[in-house]
């Protein structure tokens, strides 16, 4: 059975902090829960486990910082004898009965190996009072951090979240000496951010020449037809220009793969799939880059409600383990508030980024006449190891093409 | 004539279970206490001393070898319209009068209709921690806490052992007194005097007041607790003692009060702990406090086997001030 060990969210991580535990030994867990949060340098990250199963022993205890690949901890298949006993036992154990010997006889001996009973599946430990002062307080739980026993919620940990400023605690509460994992504030996490940033930026400056190409995007096709689409729909299913523009580079990436990959040990690795970042400004400072997989194969809603949920985690500096792993191609887009173009900085390993400035009227000639027309100047900054201005060129016309196609989107 | 002791400098839990048999004894001429040895020998713990002298062959009266015999004598004088107070050594030996205390003391009210009532006193004595081994140093008064018909007193201080025995003989119903072997000895300021009546035998008290964990406790581990709760101010943390004296009918309601407050438990009992007070206390918790609780209640008991007789066995077998400590700290508290 797999071992759930520290995941590396981005290639310039080297080690990661342990915070919390949402799992218990004996939960049973399936692929894709969140099993644990980890604090990396960019933010804290949920880890979620890629493998069904039995949570067996919790190896690294919360506050530990182990390298990449370190085993946080091990997991059985249901049914399978814990590797390790538990770690208490109040009353003595039932003992496993041992198997009967062999029986003599040729007849057939049906006999069922003794099967561990499989554990029950806990929720997370908080104490009833906890439970019940979160209920009064309107917090909620999912975003407490346990201190108790076995990283237990307790009262304590509820009061201190509906604490803002570090430091302050409620009125009237005791804070227990047992020693809490101590979470980073928000200065020293937005400090180490943009050390994370500025790490990975220099390193991409320092090792891909860098060749841009920009090309002026007539959107008025696409923004029509997304006018005319979001009228038909509740404002929660309304789609935003960015998800055009995205679905249409994860489309152009296809036409062009030199530019979908990543570059490592001196090698492009051009990838299958588009997985697509997407740069997200933090409001308070900082950029990080979440990705969005398969992006090629999602149609226009699904990837419109992918981009809404990574981005309110990523602001919300809750994202998960998949979140952060293996873009294959990232997109910035400055917004209505940003500037005219951005030629952006690629996000090692991977090989390209594509930019998007401000949509705006722009003054545009059109069979002769000069017209306003919606534009939008998108940019290529392309990795000159991998390919060349011209297949760049190529991949914003591509880009171009589909866009003046919204109805093939 | 006795000393005066409430008026020495300090006395003892002895002296304050003697006294109160004296004021007994003079109080109503229907008193009178029986048992092994209570007479001449002047009780195995030396309880009874000198009430011989004082009282005479007919009031003090030593009983045969047979628990049986002199429990069911004590439940016919009782029935007879006398107040007898009889003497168990230990309650290891209040075996052999199980059937006279629960088939018949405890019930006869009961399947009478109300019209017999059994106002007897047993006093025997328990606990361990005096190298007494496993046929006299057990804490068995849950059993008798189980029984329905029964009232059930655990006097802890020196106060409770002066006055729990005259209320006990009030009280028209079978009550059992349980008096610890390891406390005979504890001196103390003298008790004080009159107390007000009729004195309280339904409630647990707070001996010591505290904000971060509730030891509840009985008899001896109430000294253990306190121990216990002197070590923890050290790490800031600060227990309440809760005593519960009365283990029938066991005050539900002043130990939630208090867990509601605190919002922890650790029940310290000399019983084992499979079955036990310190379950029944634990699950008056769950009934009455789940929602306060921050943390499962804890139990700290004798560990499950026969008292040893090597002292660094039987202390090891008992409840001790650090495994409480230990507990609060597991607790999340201090440590």
């Amino acid at each position: 059975m797999g071992d759930l060990r520290m995941p590396t969210l981005g290639a310039d991580m080297t080690a990661g902090t342990l915070l919390e535990w949402h799992v218990a030994p004996g939960d049973a867990v399936h692929r894709g829960d969140i099993v644990a949060t980890v604090d990396t340098d960019k933010a804290e990250i949920d880890i979620e486990t890629f493998d069904d199963g039995v949570v067996d022993a919790l190896v690294v205890e919360p506050g530990t910082r182990v390298p990449v690949g370190t085993v946080l901890a091990t997991l059985r298949a249901d049914g399978e004898v814990p590797r390790m006993a538990a770690p208490v036992a109040p009353e003595p154990a039932v003992a496993v009965p041992a198997p009967p010997p062999p029986a003599p006889s040729a007849a057939p001996v049906v006999s069922a190996p003794p099967v561990a009973a499989a554990a029950p599946a806990h929720r997370r430990r908080v104490s009833p009072l906890a439970r019940r002062v979160a209920a009064d307080l309107g917090v909620d739980l999912a975003a407490v951090t346990g201190t108790g026993p076995a990283g237990a919620i307790t009262r304590v940990d509820v009061e201190r979240a509906t604490t803002t400023v570090p430091g302050t605690t409620v009125p009237g509460t005791t804070v227990p000496g047992r020693a809490a994992v101590e979470r980073r504030s928000a200065d020293e996490r937005l400090a180490s951010l943009r050390a994370a940033v500025a790490a990975l930026m220099a390193r991409s400056k320092r090792e891909i020449p860098h060749y841009t190409v920009q090309r002026t995007i007539d959107l008025t096709a696409a923004l029509d037809w997304l006018d005319a689409y979001n009228a038909g729909q509740p404002p929660a299913r309304r789609l935003l220009p960015a998800a055009l523009l995205l679905r249409a580079v994860a489309l152009a990436a296809h036409d062009v793969p030199e530019v979908n990959g990543t570059y490592e040990d001196d090698t492009f690795h051009p990838a299958p799939d588009v997985t697509l970042g997407v740069a997200i400004s933090l409001r308070q400072g900082g950029v990080i880059a979440p990705a969005i997989p398969n992006a090629d194969a999602l149609a226009l809603p699904d990837l419109m409600s992918d981009l809404r949920e990574l981005t309110a985690r990523a602001r919300r500096g809750v994202l998960r383990g998949t979140d952060l792993g293996g873009a294959t191609l990232t997109v910035t887009s400055l917004g209505d508030q940003g500037a005219d173009l951005v030629c952006g900085v690629i996000f090692p390993p991977q090989v390209a980024l594509v930019g998007f400035g401000r949509i705006a009227e722009r003054p545009v000639a059109v069979n002769g006449m000069l017209g306003a027309r919606r534009t939008v100047i998108a940019t290529l900054a392309g990795d000159h190891r991998v390919s060349d201005g011209h297949r760049g060129s190529l991949l914003l016309a591509s880009l171009d093409h589909h866009l003046q196609e919204p109805d093939a989107l | 004539m006795s000393e005066p002791a409430s008026t020495a400098a300090t006395t003892t839990y002895r002296e304050a279970l003697r006294e109160a048999l004296r004021d007994a004894l003079r109080a109503d001429e229907r008193v009178f206490l029986m048992g092994e040895d209570v007479g001449r020998y002047g009780g195995s713990f030396g309880v009874s001393r000198g009430l011989l002298d004082e009282f005479g062959p007919e009031r003090i009266r030593d009983a045969p070898l047979s628990e049986s015999a002199f429990v069911g004598a004590g439940v016919g004088a009782a029935l007879g319209d006398l107040r007898p107070i009889v003497e168990v050594m230990t309650v290891n030996f209040s075996m052999l009068a199980l059937d006279q205390i629960v088939n018949t003391a405890a019930s006869l009210s009961h399947m009478s209709g109300g019209q017999f009532h059994v106002p007897l006193v047993v006093r025997m004595t328990t606990g361990g921690g005096r190298q007494l081994a496993a046929q006299h140093s057990h804490s068995l008064e849950a059993w008798y806490a189980h029984v329905p018909g029964l009232r059930v007193l655990a006097p802890a201080t020196i106060d409770d052992a002066r006055w729990m025995l005259g209320a006990a003989l009030d009280d028209p119903d079978p009550v059992i007194i349980f008096e610890h072997g390891s406390l005979y000895g504890m001196e103390g300021e003298p008790w004080e005097e009159s107390p007000v009546r009729p004195i309280d035998l339904e409630h647990a008290v707070v001996r010591r007041a505290g904000r971060d964990v509730t030891l509840i406790a009985s008899s001896q581990s109430v000294h253990v607790a306190l121990a216990a709760a002197e070590v923890l101010v050290a790490d800031g943390v600060e227990a309440e003692v809760v005593d519960l004296r009365v283990l029938r009918p066991l005050d539900g309601a002043t130990i939630v009060e208090s867990v509601t407050r605190t919002h922890r438990a650790v029940v310290v009992d000399e019983g084992w702990r499979s079955v036990g007070l310190s379950a029944e206390v634990s699950a008056r918790i769950m009934e009455g406090a789940f929602y306060e609780l921050d943390a499962p209640v804890e139990r700290v008991c004798t560990l499950e086997v026969p008292l040893p007789y090597p002292k660094h066995l039987e202390d090891a077998a008992l409840p001790q001030p650090q495994r409480v400590v230990d507990a609060v700290h597991a607790m999340g508290l201090g440590g």
